[in-house]
């Protein structure tokens, strides 16, 4: 109980803290945050249930006006502009991320954290994110994920460091990585 | 950690946070029910009035958190302006900043603490299912008090690197961080739980 709170305290606040690195600059000039990356993290380190938690947690007390999204974002606003279906999927693509991380327990985590990156932290993400912007700008659904197309390569290679940190973390403490881990708290 | 709330008090921070969440959600929900024509610009203006009502000062903070919607004013703008539509280019943008206008002013007007007692509140019926909302106000005090040891913790990882080598330690500090982190948190689990441990459900 005890260690399951403190964890997902820790998860929430390294997303936050995430958010607060300056944004890298891609060559095409989009903007990179390595903020997505927790979210990933969240999943394939705590598994569904506690990942989901976690990013819930980071959620709830960004919307209750702390400034913790990427770019000092933050507060009820967000619920209303362009970016609502990506943080109203936050949550949803961290328990994915989790779930398929814990249906490739057979793989090996570096290959099983890379695919349940991939498929929650982007697949997932993208579904409410390219909904959202298309209701709050008006748009049709293709149109706007034309408008999240350059996003694409950033978030790869965020699936990749993801996939990396998560075997490391694996090999080091292999009890702090939930999804993997057979005891229960 | 600074929040987003305006410290000089207002009369809107008087209001209680439930009345005016509730009345945020009335609004937004009119602002995309409603048929995109002059009832917009008519919510629009109301916003504005509520800005300017709260002093100059006010206003000017007001403008400020509008100020990160300008990509997609400028992305509206151009696709519209393509189109050759720029009607309802200018509706959807006026509607976008209403929107956001409206939830900013509750932002600005609620303290964080009154916004983190009204989600408690609501939590509560998910008790039924598990939830323990002493866990939940723990999960929260630590959450805050974590973001500012990790922001330390990287910045003493980043001097030691540069005492030991020419470069800055920038990503090969990330792995290191994420250790002694997990470290850090279980030594806390360890001494909740040795202080008596988080309260039970009931």
């Amino acid at each position: 109980m005890e260690k399951a709170t403190v964890h997902i305290a820790l998860f929430a606040a390294l997303i936050a803290a995430l958010g607060l690195i300056p944004k890298l600059m891609l060559t095409s000039g989009v903007p990179i945050t390595a903020q997505s990356m927790g979210i990933m993290m969240a999943g394939t380190i705590l598994g569904a249930k506690r990942g989901t938690a976690a990013v819930t947690l980071f959620v709830a007390l960004t919307l209750a006006g702390l400034p913790l999204l990427s770019g000092g974002r933050g507060g009820l606003g967000v619920l209303a502009g362009p970016s609502v279906g990506f943080v109203i999927g936050f949550p949803i693509a961290a328990w994915a991320t989790g779930w398929i991380m814990e249906r490739l327990h057979k793989l090996p985590v570096s290959f099983a954290a890379g695919i349940a990156a991939m498929l929650g932290g982007i697949v997932i993400l993208y579904i409410p994110g390219v909904a959202g912007m298309a209701l709050m700008l008006d748009k049709s659904l293709s149109q706007a994920a034309l408008l999240v197309t350059p996003f694409l390569p950033g978030d790869v290679i965020k699936a990749v460091i993801t996939a990396i940190l998560t075997q490391a973390i694996f090999v080091a403490r292999p009890a702090s990585v939930f999804s993997r881990s057979q005891t229960s708290l | 950690m600074l929040a987003l709330t305006y410290s000089p008090q207002t009369r809107l921070h008087r209001l209680s946070a439930a009345i005016k969440l509730i009345c945020l959600c009335a609004i937004t929900s009119a602002l995309f029910i409603l048929p995109m024509d002059w009832s917009n610009l008519v919510l629009g203006g109301l916003a504005l009035g509520l800005y300017a009502a709260m002093g100059h000062a006010f206003f000017r903070a007001g403008l400020r958190t509008l100020y990160g919607l300008w990509p997609f004013v400028v992305v509206l703008g151009l696709w519209h302006g393509w189109q050759g539509d720029w009607n309802a280019g200018a509706l959807i943008i006026v509607r976008l900043i209403t929107a956001v206008a409206f939830a900013n002013l509750v932002t600005m007007t609620t303290p964080l603490q009154d916004m983190i007692e009204c989600l408690l509140r609501l939590l509560q019926p998910l008790r039924r299912f598990g939830l323990n909302p002493h866990a939940v106000s723990l999960a929260i005090a630590m959450m805050i008090r974590f973001i500012p040891v990790f922001l330390a913790r990287a910045d003493q990882l980043k001097m030691a690197h540069r005492a030991r080598s020419h470069r800055s330690g920038r990503w090969r500090i990330i792995f290191p961080l994420a250790l002694g982190m997990l470290d850090d948190a279980d030594t806390v689990a360890e001494a909740l739980r040795a202080r008596g441990g988080i309260i039970p459900k009931d």
